[in-house]
């Protein structure tokens, strides 16, 4: 299978601290894939490397064959890269309806003068724009909610609102930080399921950053483990699962006897 | 237990009046109660000094009466009542103990106000022996404000209302009185029936206080049944009554300032010009969320603008008609806003606010420096500016000749009302659909998150220049109406101070709201302007508002609609979880 992205030996300091160090990774086109690893192990870095919120200091990332490294963010997300965020960031005190409407901005063309006379085709786009935002708005279970402010939604809608924020941007690629973060094991299955929706029905690769191993290892086809920036072991959920280094990053030395559901639960009591 | 309740709500009474009381004697010590004193509410009868002294013991009387009905377990009237007088005879004694003191002690080295006209005022002009007056007036207040909560509501509400609107109509009723007069013979005799030189006459106050009291229990007793059947008609019905009310709104629109005389027009024309560049400033503070403490410069921009182009004296560069120097004011505006909006492109927050001010400054500098002198005038500033001109303007002769106009010349602040208006209707419609549009959106989501907006597709760059150059060219156009009204423009005219009044009425309207716009200006533009008397303390009444404001109603008079729907939204469904 071709892959859609290709990351080559991407490296990102913060003075003198190595955030990603010379990371070569791949996602395959049309699957859902993870990265995992501890806290501050930059894999949120790595993201920003992808979407253009940091500039990778060395090495390659290309985008259907097309180097993005240099690339402004809004000029990524228009080659159709979208994602969400680890604490969420959702335009909180605009309406769920307008936060996917402005998501679908690169698609709407009307300039500020055909805007204010109200041209018939300003008219029909908005109108389309509407639809299409409801129609999105169903999608992620949210129907009749289009005028609650985005602050004002329970914390599982609004998780579910950035996502169909950042599907309006109609992404090949969708990049999802932690999107199972405060969730019960009932809504993280319904998670899974409809991540694997985005995959199978609209044909979007999916590329999660995760730390609910049950989540992780329920719905990827491939994994990449970073520790200390660095891409320490990748593999199938079961290669991972077994692998001494990853087990040994995550707990420590010495205390592989421990479960990796274990260690993840305390990393749960740890952040709560 | 009941004796310590008892002690505690006299000595509560006791502290509201103290707190009344210092409130009143700085009233009269910053010199407000003696200015209001030349000014009556009813002639003869009550000085709006006295309205205002009074109004405080009356609400000190209220309060702790109020406050004693949540400290005592078992409130009667009479413990209310007694704390009422508490508090308002307090309030006297305050003022009663400095006159007292006033007369040995000569507080003027300190206070200047403190002078023998206050004392005068305070006394009722009976020397020192009408000191008594002030404490029983303030007892009897506080008991009539205590006694208030008394009455039914059917009675108190009208009687409220009635003396509100007294109390607007003393301040208003030298305006009222030149727009009455200035209806002819018939209005000369009603004027004078109905206000002398100073406030209203006795039938006069006696007449609107029935009349609004009336009003008020009509509408208490009917408005809500008029209100039902207003909503239950059918939709042909709404709409024409909708109609009706903007036929009527548009009548009195297109023939006030004929009625109401050039001040009141100048007063409203101004108003509608700091509308425009209050919903300049709304489109890059209240909209994108960029702070601009420079405002002023696109307004002087577009003035000269204006100025350079259409004036017949010296600094004339051209003498094209106002209607075409119009398009190119805001024009040069926008490319203004353009020119600001680069450099500050990649500075967020305090630094914006800090970077936009130099500009306003260095604007207001430049045009006022003896080094374009030649080109600005300096501080002569730019004169002979050319009225819009209906018809056909005549060719230009000569220097400091007007060109002669052939139809309707827009010469007074009545005609360029017309102008005013319809700029700050038409600008308010453009914000409006700019709003709803994309680009309305993404300045909204870059005001909440800039880069979540940037990953969105949003090329920050563009939709913020474009922010800048809107409201530059809004500001503009306020600008150019603000030239040919005057007819000439200064650079001292263009003071930090106007950047800052935007700044405020918008804060105070409702942040990206649009007709929070227009009652932020009629509130801290408008009223200052009508309102001479309180000219002298205009700042501190501004301060003393936006502190009240920023505390009580932080989100602004008319908030934004997003704000209002939600409201509205959590009402109908209240109870209802996801």
């Amino acid at each position: 299978m071709a892959s859609i992205l290709t990351a080559k030996k991407v490296t990102k300091r913060f003075g003198g601290l190595v955030a990603v160090n010379s990371v070569d990774f791949e996602i395959p086109e049309k699957s859902i894939v993870s990265i995992i690893g501890p806290n501050g192990a930059g894999k949120t870095t790595f993201f920003n490397c992808i979407t253009g919120f940091n500039k990778p200091d060395e090495g390659e990332i290309l985008f259907e064959g097309t180097p993005i490294q240099k690339l402004r963010p809004d000029q990524i997300s228009r080659l159709g890269i979208a994602r969400t965020y680890q604490n969420i960031r959702l335009f909180a005190e605009m309406t769920a309806l307008e936060n996917i409407l402005v998501g679908q901005h690169i698609f709407l063309h009307a300039s500020w003068l055909s805007a204010v006379l109200g041209t018939p085709n300003v008219v029909k786009e908005e109108q389309g724009a509407l639809d299409e935002a409801k129609r999105l708005l169903d999608f992620v279970d949210l129907t009749g909610h289009g005028d609650t402010l985005a602050r004002n939604l329970p914390y599982g809608a609004q998780r579910r609102l950035e996502i169909a924020r950042a599907l309006a941007t109609k992404p090949k690629l969708l990049l999802l930080d932690e999107p199972s973060a405060g969730m019960n094991p009932r809504e993280s299955e319904d998670l899974t399921v409809f991540i694997r929706r985005l995959r199978d029905a609209l044909g979007i690769t999916v590329l999660l950053i995760e730390h609910h191993m049950r989540v992780v290892m329920g719905i990827s086809e491939h994994i990449t483990v970073l520790d200390y920036g660095e891409k320490i072991a990748e593999g199938s959920p079961k290669e991972i699962q077994s692998n001494p280094r990853v087990i040994e990053a995550y707990l420590g030395r010495g205390a592989a006897t421990e479960g990796m559901e274990t260690a993840h639960e305390r990393h749960q009591k740890k952040a709560g | 237990m009941n004796e310590i309740t008892k002690e505690n709500f006299l000595w509560s009474a006791l502290k509201i009046g103290l707190l009344g009381g210092a409130i009143a004697l700085f009233i009269c010590l910053i010199g407000m109660t003696e200015i209001f004193s030349k000014r009556a509410v009813i002639e003869k009868v009550i000085t709006l000094g006295q309205f205002v002294l009074l109004a405080i013991s009356v609400s000190c009387g209220l309060i702790a009466a109020r406050r004693t009905s949540q400290l005592l377990r078992s409130p009667s009237a009479f413990s209310g009542l007694t704390a009422g007088l508490v508090a308002g005879l307090t309030v006297g004694l305050v003022l009663a103990l400095f006159i007292l003191a006033g007369d040995k002690i000569n507080f003027r080295a300190v206070f200047l106000n403190a002078s023998p006209a206050l004392y005068k005022v305070l006394t009722f002009e009976k020397g020192i022996g009408g000191a008594w007056i002030l404490p029983a007036a303030g007892a009897i207040s506080g008991l009539l404000g205590a006694a208030f909560p008394l009455i039914p509501t059917s009675v108190r509400r009208p009687l409220f209302h009635a003396v509100l609107f007294l109390f607007f109509m003393a301040l208003f009723s030298g305006l009222f009185r030149v727009v009455i007069i200035n209806q002819g013979e018939k209005g000369e005799k009603i004027a004078k029936y109905l206000f002398g030189q100073t406030g209203m006459t006795v039938p006069g106050a006696s007449i609107f206080f029935v009349l609004v009291g009336a009003i008020s229990a009509f509408w208490s007793a009917f408005g809500k049944q008029i209100k039902t059947s207003a909503s239950n008609l059918p939709k042909g019905g709404k709409i024409g009554l909708r109609v009706v009310a903007i036929v009527i709104i548009g009548i009195i629109a297109l023939g006030l300032p004929r009625v109401s005389g050039p001040f009141i027009a100048q007063v409203i024309v101004i108003v509608a010009l700091y509308i425009l560049m209050g919903l300049g400033l709304n489109v890059t503070l209240g909209f994108a969320g960029l702070l601009d403490l420079g405002f002023v410069a696109f307004y002087a921009i577009g003035a000269y603008t204006v100025g350079l182009l259409t004036s017949y004296g010296p600094f004339g560069m051209q003498h094209i008609s106002f209607w075409a120097a119009v398009p190119i004011a805001v024009l040069v505006a926008m490319c203004a806003g353009f020119v600001l909006g680069l450099p500050v492109l990649g500075v967020r927050g305090d630094y914006l606010a800090i970077a936009t001010l130099g500009f306003g400054e260095i604007v207001r500098l430049l045009a006022g420096s003896d080094f374009l002198i030649n080109y600005f005038g300096g501080p002569q500033g730019v004169i002979g500016i050319q009225k819009p001109c209906i018809g056909v303007l005549e060719a230009f002769t000569k220097i400091d000749v007007p060109r002669m106009c052939r139809g309707i010349e827009l010469k007074d602040p009545q005609d360029i009302y017309y102008l005013a208006i319809f700029s700050a209707i038409l600008i308010a419609f453009v914000s409006w659909r700019l709003r709803e549009s994309r680009l309305g959106r993404a300045w909204m989501a870059i005001r909440e998150d800039e880069d979540v907006a940037e990953a969105l597709g949003i090329n920050l760059i563009q939709t913020k220049l474009l922010a800048y150059m809107l409201g530059a060219a809004m500001a503009g156009l306020g600008g150019a109406i603000f030239a040919t009204l005057i007819g000439s423009i200064f650079a001292s005219s263009m003071q930090l101070i106007v950047s800052i009044n935007v700044v405020a009425l918008i804060i105070v309207g409702g942040m990206g709201s649009i007709p929070g716009v227009i009652v932020g200006a009629i509130a801290l533009i408008g009223l200052p302007e009508l309102l001479r008397e309180v000219s002298e303390f205009r700042y501190l009444l501004y301060g003393a508002v936006l502190i009240i404001m920023m505390l009580v109603k932080p989100e602004g008079l008319w908030p934004s609609q997003a704000a209002k729907r939600e409201l509205h939204h959590l009402d109908a469904e209240a109870g209802t979880e996801l």
